[in-house]
């Protein structure tokens, strides 16, 4: 679904941060991807989903047999690949719901497919609030808007379960979650795995990774993939640190 | 590039020739000489068969007039007017003025059709009587044998005076005098024709009433002067909208408006201004000179403006409210756009004279192109106001880094028990939002649009109805640079 060959990227005005990253995720296959601050993770998810700012100075990108990087952000996302954000923006004034049917009837429009009316879009919004038990209170605010950390978040992993994409990328979605908000939001986005969806989930931590288990953890170091592995290594991560892998590159 | 900056450059690289009022109706008309002398203060008077009284009330309008001078405090860059140039008076020829619809010239009624304005009465929108203003003459108004069972007065202003003259006698120019200002002088002078109501005591008008002006001569100006008395206990809700042709040439928009509420009163007032905002390059374009205000005269009455400013080249306006009576209430809801060229200097006046009285003034000024924006507004609370209460929010919206956006708040307070708020804020619309609305699959475009309407919520609300989904769409529309 995913296929990453030495993806090489900067800020248009800085240095190179990701120097030759070799990735591929097959359909229904959750990847972690850990690695410390500064490690490049951010820019990868912000590379991948097209946003501007970004330069790719080498390599390719090819996400359901297309060219991803000549795509813009929209049409990536009419795609079906889905951000989660680390830090979810705030638009004041713009209803969440009608902000999520918008966002749905684009990609909708998109497909060729008809557009949800008002009604037949409540019924999907109930049966997908009660997966994140979020209340509908929520929706009727303004995007972001006064959200606590973990209303963000899970706002996040609910516009996911709406807009089911082929691919998730989770921009540190545990970041800033208390024990059980983490629980919720990893519960809502284990219970989003399908066959013909692949996630990609980035983190400094492996706590995540004990509710939602990956088939794939790999290490992301000065810009590069160092180590990839199975789950275990995403404990053996947490066990001894980062520097292990240091030694093994 | 910014995503910003890549819709700005989608906005600069529209054309104007979306603009969708744009056409012209070939139609006769009988139209005074151009020039502004007593003459034409006289012929206008003829023309409309108006009685004595009001050619005298024109003529000290134009002596008045002869002695100001065009204002030029605003923050507005304008090439000078030649008020000789301009003609005066362009009435679409007609026999003797029609009595029923059927009479109306069908050249004119295809016109309103084309601006979406249904004028027979089984095609109207229900519970919409409009009143159409055409250059200088009020061609049609629907509903009004519905509203006249109620004891509700709705006609043109040429009606008025001929078929209701004490009533126009005793409120015209009270609330702005013939002298008030330069343009106000101007438009008492020549004023054509415009709309009346009158609401009878304790009624509250089951309808909305609407006017659509419309300019279609060249080289024409409009004043148009509008007059709504609300008696004791009534309420009406007024929806004003205007259009224009595309014309290289600017042309003169000069309307005065009179609002009167008496005891327990309510009017709100509703206006979305698109008239034609010249091309691209600035060229062309309406000026919009407008003197709006209203009394509240009686106690515990109420005046609402909310007005959506999309077009002109020049917007000078500011919608006021004079709170005489105890426990009134004044509140102003504005949202204006300039893009390309654009310059609007818009706000309002809150004067505080009675006891207990309250403003409210919510205004959102969005700047595109090289649009500028200026919110000037005055909260005065005079000695006798006690317990006057204020509240303003000023908000500006950036696209782009070649618009502006400027606040001048005036703030006079001559009694101790007055509380007086003022908010403002000034923000572009951030890479971030944009962002974050196109990763969920929306267009820049629609991003744009979608976050400009959040910014709006506040003054959309405040609309009715079947307006605020027009004034969404063409929020859209303005910010897009062209039509569709």
């Amino acid at each position: 679904m995913l296929e990453i060959n030495n993806l090489h990227a900067r800020p248009t005005e800085g240095r190179e941060i990701l120097r030759g990253i070799d990735l591929a995720v097959g359909a229904g296959e959750v990847h972690a991807i850990m690695g410390p601050n500064g490690s490049g993770k951010s820019t990868l998810a912000a590379v991948l989903a097209g946003r501007e700012g970004y330069e790719v100075t080498e390599g390719a990108v090819t996400y359901l047999g297309r060219d991803l990087l000549t795509m813009e952000a929209d049409e990536r996302a009419r795609e079906g690949l889905f951000l989660a954000f680390q830090y979810p923006v705030e638009i004041p004034g713009v209803n969440n719901m009608y902000f999520l049917r918008t966002a749905i009837n684009a990609q909708r429009r998109h497909r060729g497919e008809p557009e949800l009316d008002a009604g037949q879009f409540l019924r999907i919004v109930r049966a997908k609030l009660k997966l994140l038990n979020i209340g509908e209170d929520l929706l009727q605010r303004a995007v972001n808007v006064g959200f606590s950390g973990g209303e963000k978040k899970r706002n996040e992993i609910f516009q996911m379960a709406m807009l089911e994409p082929r691919l998730a990328i989770l921009d540190e979605t545990d970041s800033g979650l208390d024990i059980d908000a983490l629980k919720l939001v990893a519960r809502g986005v284990d219970q989003q795995r399908a066959s013909d969806r692949a996630i990609v989930m980035i983190t400094h931590y492996q706590r995540l990774l004990e509710y939602v288990e990956p088939d794939r953890v790999h290490v992301l170091q000065g810009g590069r993939i160092v180590q990839s592995g199975d789950k275990t290594l995403a404990l053996e991560v947490e066990r001894r640190g980062y520097g292990i892998v240091e030694d093994a590159a | 590039m910014t995503a910003s900056n890549e819709t700005l450059q989608t906005v600069r690289s529209l054309s104007q020739e979306g603009y969708k009022y744009g056409f012209i109706t070939d139609i006769e008309a009988d139209t005074a000489p151009p020039g502004l002398t007593e003459d034409t203060v006289r012929f206008i008077s003829a023309k409309k068969g108006e009685p004595e009284w009001l050619l005298e009330w024109r003529l000290a309008a134009f002596r008045a007039w002869r002695e100001m001078v065009q204002p030029d405090w605003a923050k507005l860059h304008l090439q000078p007017i030649d008020y000789q140039a301009a003609t005066y008076y362009s009435a679409p020829k007609q026999n003797a003025g029609p009595t029923s619809l059927a009479e109306v010239d069908p050249e004119l009624l295809r016109t309103y059709e084309k601006l979406g304005i249904p004028l027979r009465e089984r095609e109207a929108l229900a519970g919409v009587a409009v009143d159409a203003v055409f250059d200088s003459i009020s061609v049609a108004t629907t509903f009004k044998e519905e509203l006249s069972k109620l004891g509700i007065i709705f006609c043109s202003m040429g009606e008025a005076v001929r078929e209701h003259p004490d009533l126009v006698r005793k409120y015209l120019g009270t609330v702005v005098p013939q002298n008030d200002n330069f343009f106000a002088a101007l438009n008492s002078a020549v004023f054509s024709d415009g709309s009346f109501a009158y609401i009878p005591p304790g009624i509250r008008c089951p309808m909305e009433l609407s006017t659509y002006f419309r300019i279609n001569a060249a080289k024409t100006g409009q004043f148009e002067r509008t007059l709504l008395i609300a008696d004791k206990g009534s309420y009406v809700s007024y929806l004003e909208g205007c259009t224009a042709p595309q014309r290289d040439e600017n042309q003169l928009h000069a309307a005065v408006v009179e609002l009167i509420a008496h005891e327990d009163a309510q009017i709100k007032y509703s206006t979305v201004q698109n008239w034609y905002p010249g091309d691209a390059e600035g060229r062309g374009g309406i000026y919009n000179f407008v003197t709006k205000r209203g009394a509240c005269r009686g106690a515990r009455s109420k005046i609402s403006w909310t007005q959506v400013e999309t077009g002109s080249a020049i917007t000078w306006k500011y919608p006021s409210c004079v709170l005489e009576g105890d426990h009134s209430v004044g509140e102003f809801y504005s949202v204006a756009i300039t893009n390309n060229r654009q310059q609007a200097d818009t706000g309002t006046k809150m004067i505080h004279i009675g006891k207990e009285t309250r403003s409210t003034i919510v205004s959102k000024g969005i700047s595109a192109g090289r649009g500028q924006n200026t919110y000037r507004g005055l909260v005065r609370v005079q000695p006798r106001a006690q317990n006057a209460r204020n509240h303003t929010q000023c908000d500006s919206l950036l696209l782009g880094d070649r618009c502006g956006a400027h606040t001048v708040p005036y703030i006079e307070v001559r009694n101790p028990s007055a509380r007086v708020e003022h908010e403002a804020t000034t923000s572009k619309i951030s890479d971030d939002q944009l962002f974050y609305c196109r990763q969920r699959g929306l267009s820049a475009e629609d991003a744009v649009s979608l976050i400009v309407n959040g910014f709006c919520k506040e003054v959309l609300k405040e609309l009715p109805m079947e307006f605020a989904v027009e004034a969404q769409k063409l929020l859209a529309v303005s910010l897009e640079g062209s039509v569709g």
